[in-house]
């Protein structure tokens, strides 16, 4: 709404910064209170990734030319760390959805409040959820033996940077795709592609050992970019354009997740 | 001239070609609370929805203004004088009552320690304090409508919409939650109200109107409307079929009922008249089993309103 203001009234900005942070701690204190959503959605992540290194790691290996398993663990990381994004927004997807179906949302826009700030402290909460799921399984990683072989602290700061960015990319599609669900398990539904699109990515083996025909599929989504960009800041593997093409996925998906989203929450509700 | 809280003209609103709202006029005064009565279906939620600035009403509508404000040009001014409960409730049902009342001082602006003085104010009014620390998902029907009006009242709204606050809540909670809102309005606040519970709008409203079909039927303070329709009658009612003919016939003008045995006696139920009633049938030496001396309701009215435009159309609508 962009209704002229009173001048006896606060600065839009602040406004806005300050209802935002406070639905920021309602989303906060929610994931604290009910911490088995997001823990659930950890486990994908964490089971894949000592599934490939401890069964599958051996066969694998050998498959990326690599001399033992520890080359393996390093080549699945990156993956499985993007990959934890992706999880971890699908919590997001489902909890925009339930909350839309709540009454108090209703409330929240009959009050005189900054009107974007209920999905802005979506969003902060899950890109925040984001970051410290990854940091758990990174630990998990970094537990069952992997390092990073020759990052310098400005490689570690790009490669938290890009994991940011890509958090949010995919945190604006999931509050999208949550807007548009009727209900908690629409969303869940609707956002599964989110974890699913990294097993069809170079996360768990290169594009190029994939079939022709394949290929594409691998090569022109999100994830294989985002990827390749991570592997190359951590280990030191070739980036080429991918870096480029990371960045404008992730800009390109937050722009269009942020237009959908703030288009369905405009309309009138249901 | 009073300061109008809400004034409406031809409140319009359609979904598809249903028109839900066909012209409504409302005018409410400042300080009084107003009832919008009427039948499931009728177009009070969707009024709520619209004077609450939470659905847009149709471009054909008239100007609408809130608490001085317009509503179509300076949404946001509204906001900040009303206060909503609406007819599900609006609470956060993973966070503690405190909490919830919290957020609303947060949302508000209010400072930290006034948000915590207001809102330990007003679980303590509301009989609170004891689940204060528990989720309001484990709160009864009747406490989270209070915690819900409780949150309501954080920002101090001037103008309170309550869309059907005592649907659904046992009779004690329904009287405790109607003396909340007499006590709301003893400072000048304006309530705008909905229910479809006649004895409720006749409680607490200065002003009803009879919302049906999405039109004003009728509008009036409670006694207004009762005189809108035929005053009072005396119903006998008899066990024994020969003494109902019997009195039928002593009686003269009576409205029967063959089936149950009774009639109803025109009657405005003063002492007088019912000696007369009474004179007649010791005359005649008939004892009635039951007699009921009933004065013009809301239900009346309402019936009398609301029934032969509403009844066809449901029957209608059952069939198709």
């Amino acid at each position: 709404m962009s209704a002229p203001l009173a001048p006896a009234r606060p600065s839009r900005l602040s406004l806005a910064v300050r209802d935002s942070r406070t639905m920021l701690r309602r989303n906060l204190l929610h994931a604290r209170r009910y911490p088995s959503l997001t823990l659930n959605l950890l486990l994908t992540p964490v089971m894949l990734l000592l599934l490939f290194v401890y069964i599958f790691g051996g066969v694998m290996s050998a498959g990326i030319g690599g001399a033992d398993r520890s080359d393996y663990i390093a080549y699945i990381v990156p993956g499985i760390l993007m990959m934890t994004v992706g999880g971890t927004v699908i919590g997001t997807a489902v909890s925009v959805a339930t909350d839309m179906n709540e009454g108090v949302i209703a409330r929240f826009r009959t009050m005189a409040i900054h009107r974007g700030s209920v999905l802005v402290g979506h969003v902060v909460g899950s890109v925040l959820q984001c970051v410290a799921s990854v940091a758990l399984v990174g630990a998990v990683a970094v537990a069952i033996g992997f390092r990073s072989t020759d990052a310098t602290a400005l490689e570690w700061l790009a490669a938290f940077g890009l994991l940011t960015m890509f958090a949010l990319a995919l945190t604006w599609i999931a509050v999208g795709m949550g807007l548009a669900s009727p209900n908690a398990e629409a969303a869940a539904n609707s956002a599964q592609p989110l974890i699913l699109l990294p097993l069809i990515s170079s996360a768990f083996i290169p594009a190029d050992s994939m079939p022709g025909w394949f290929r594409p599929i691998a090569e022109y989504q999100p994830f294989t970019p985002a990827i390749e960009t991570l592997r190359g800041l951590l280990l030191g593997t070739g980036i080429g354009h991918n870096g480029w093409l990371a960045v404008a996925w992730c800009v390109g998906l937050t722009v269009l997740g942020y237009l959908w989203s703030t288009a369905q929450f405009s309309r009138d509700p249901k | 001239m009073t300061d109008l809280a809400i004034a409406a003209n031809g409140l319009r609103k359609s979904y598809g070609d249903k028109a839900v709202l066909d012209g409504v006029d409302l005018a409410v005064p400042e300080g009084t609370i107003f009832a919008l009565l009427g039948p499931n279906g009728a177009g009070k939620t969707t009024a709520v929805k619209i004077l609450s600035t939470l659905v847009s009403p149709d471009p054909a509508s008239g100007e609408i203004r809130v608490g001085g404000h317009d509503l179509a040009a300076d949404p946001q001014a509204v906001r900040a004088a009303i206060g909503v409960t609406g007819q599900f409730s609006a609470v956060d049902g993973l966070i503690t009552g405190e909490e919830n009342m919290l957020l609303m001082a947060d949302l508000h602006h209010l400072s930290r320690s006034e948000g915590r003085r207001v809102a330990a104010g007003l679980l303590e009014r509301f009989d609170l304090v004891e689940a204060a620390k528990k989720p309001a998902s484990t709160y009864s029907g009747g406490m989270k409508r209070r915690l819900d009006i409780a949150m309501t009242l954080v920002g101090g709204p001037r103008v309170i919409f309550l869309d059907e606050p005592t649907t659904g809540l046992d009779p004690r909670s329904r009287h405790t939650m109607w003396q909340i809102i007499r006590e709301l309005v003893t400072g000048g606040v304006t309530v705008f109200l909905t229910t479809q519970y006649l004895e409720e709008a006749d409680q607490l409203a200065d002003r009803i109107a009879v919302l049906d079909g999405g039109r004003i039927v009728a509008e009036g303070t409670a006694e207004e409307l009762k005189r809108l329709i035929p005053g009072g009658h005396v119903r006998l009612r008899f066990s024994d079929p020969a003494a109902y003919r019997r009195a039928v016939s002593a009686l003269g003008e009576v409205t029967t009922d063959d089936e149950a045995l009774a009639l109803q006696i025109p009657s405005d139920g003063s002492q007088r008249e019912l000696r007369s009633v009474l004179d007649r049938l010791d005359l005649a030496g008939i004892e009635a089993d039951e007699l009921t001396v009933h004065t013009p309701d809301l239900d009346d009215v309402f019936f009398a309103l609301t029934g032969s435009a509403g009844l066809p159309r449901q029957s209608k609508e059952s069939v198709r």
